[in-house]
């Protein structure tokens, strides 16, 4: 089963999302694409893995670490499926990084690595955008690059655990403009899923709701105003999002 | 005005005083707020001072040139009377006394001459943390063990507070002054913090701001057992008893 958030008739909507990619409402009504808005179809802590994949380390000169590269999102970054994220102005480095989002199903503390699967609750896409020129060395990447508003699209919709066989052979891909850009498998990850369960299970206590971005692997390249830029996961999702600039942005504040 | 949150047969009420006698302090408060908590580390004089020369090494290599900002995420939140939770095998965990500025409404790219005017008011929040060796990487697995986030007891209206960058802040284990700092020794004013925040973090209402903790040093470190105590002046006193996790 496929479950997104929309907002319709300026209510939000829990939905379903049939075979056909089409969302039907709770009474069953099938809504034409372009009457609503995607929303994030889930709410939580956000986590998001650094370097975990070791092609994109080699892509940044890093190593891959010994132990997970964790750092945190706060929710002004959301967006959903098909929305708009803005580059700033005057900055030379603002790219997309696409990633399989781990998103819990129940409470989770001191989960071991062999029960981990059993708290996923289901799987969606997620494209971390940053923005290199504001890289700082404290708490390296800082909110500034990783957590600025519309810098998180996520969705289109949240797949059910049950319904991804197996998350660790999932092919991920980023088109620009429909250029494939950036290509790589979940088989790659550098930590898997049940790694980072055990991992963050064991500093804290995970909810329901709670997102885990598990990385991007190589093939990072910049954004400009006007980009459509397609991050896909297989079996997953195909989240759209396209780039628009600062002034734009600005103006819709306005609105 | 006082606005406090407190646990009434299961269900989380909102509730306002004209005065904090008004208040009964026991452990059905909440935190005051449900947002989100964002801090800013390495904001006290002092503590950059300490760090002078670290700043300039490896990894860092040069002084932060922003206000640096971490996440205390929703499980580290407790009100007042509830017990901070210490691990047994992580080493020395710190009490973090700071001033909590707490959102009144949506701020997006507010300039700092505006700032309090998106600020409800300020609270008290104790900023537990495990030692920190280096500042490079995120703070996630000294910061955010669950309870490592005490809130309250209650936001204090800001026209009450005559000024928020002069506020004095003592803390308290077992009934003793350990440590003495004040609002004053921050780097970034209050003004300052808001308005750079809000330049790419949309804040909201009822999101609270840690602005500053001080150096975490020997008088700072709480032990199972313990009561700790953060109290600052025109606010009022934040108390949470210390267990083992």
């Amino acid at each position: 089963m496929k479950s997104a958030r929309i907002l319709f008739n300026n209510d939000t909507l829990n939905v379903t999302v049939n075979d056909q990619d089409q969302v039907v409402t709770a009474e069953g009504k099938v809504l034409e694409e372009g009457t609503f808005t995607w929303l994030p179809p889930c709410e939580g802590k956000m986590f998001v893995l650094a370097i975990n994949y070791a092609d994109h380390a080699a892509e940044l000169s890093f190593k891959a670490p010994e132990e997970p590269l964790v750092f945190l999102k706060n929710k002004n970054s959301l967006i959903g499926h098909d929305q708009q994220t803005f580059r700033p102005d005057n900055v030379d480095y603002m790219h997309y990084e696409c990633e399989l989002v781990v998103v819990i199903g129940k409470e989770a503390k001191n989960v071991s690595q062999e029960d981990a699967m059993d708290y996923v609750g289901g799987y969606t896409v997620g494209n971390d955008y940053a923005i290199r020129d504001y890289l700082e060395n404290y708490y390296r990447p800082n909110l500034r690059v990783k957590s600025r508003d519309t810098c998180t699209p996520i969705g289109p919709y949240l797949v059910d655990a049950k319904d991804v066989k197996d998350p660790h052979n999932l092919m991920l891909r980023t088109y620009i403009n429909g250029e494939l850009k950036q290509e790589g498998n979940t088989k790659d990850l550098v930590f898997n899923i049940p790694h980072l369960i055990a991992y963050l299970s064991d500093i804290m206590t995970l909810t329901p709701g709670d997102m885990i971005f598990t990385g991007t692997p190589e093939g990072l390249a910049d954004v400009k105003p006007g980009d459509v830029v397609v991050t896909e996961v297989e079996g997953v999702g195909v989240l759209k999002n396209t780039i628009i600039s600062e002034t734009d942005y600005l103006n819709t504040l306005n609105q | 005005m006082f606005y406090y949150k407190q646990k009434e047969s299961n269900t989380n009420v909102s509730k306002t005083a004209n005065s904090r006698a008004d208040i009964t302090l026991d452990s059905t408060l909440l935190p005051p707020t449900t947002g989100s908590v964002i801090g800013v580390a390495l904001n006290n004089k002092q503590l950059a001072a300490s760090l002078e020369t670290a700043f300039n090494e490896k990894p860092h290599v040069q002084p932060p040139k922003t206000p640096v900002l971490h996440i205390k995420t929703d499980n580290t939140h407790i009100g007042y009377g509830h017990s901070i939770k210490v691990p047994n095998d992580k080493g020395a965990v710190f009490a973090g006394p700071s001033l909590g500025i707490v959102i009144g409404k949506k701020a997006t790219r507010v300039p700092a001459e505006n700032a309090l005017d998106f600020v409800q008011g300020f609270t008290i929040v104790n900023e537990v943390s495990l030692a920190e060796t280096s500042f490079y990487r995120p703070a996630v697995k000294a910061k955010c063990r669950d309870t490592f986030c005490p809130i309250g007891p209650w936001t204090v209206d800001k026209s009450l507070i005559e000024t928020p960058n002069q506020l004095a802040i003592k803390t308290l284990i077992n009934g003793s002054i350990v440590h003495e700092t004040s609002t004053d020794q921050l780097i970034y004013p209050v003004e300052e913090i808001v308005s750079y925040i809000s330049s790419f973090i949309t804040l909201e209402e009822g999101d609270v701001i840690i602005a500053g903790t001080p150096q975490r040093n020997a008088e700072l470190e709480i032990k199972p057992g313990d009561s700790v105590t953060i109290e600052i002046e025109e606010i009022g006193s934040l108390t949470n008893p210390v267990e083992q996790e």
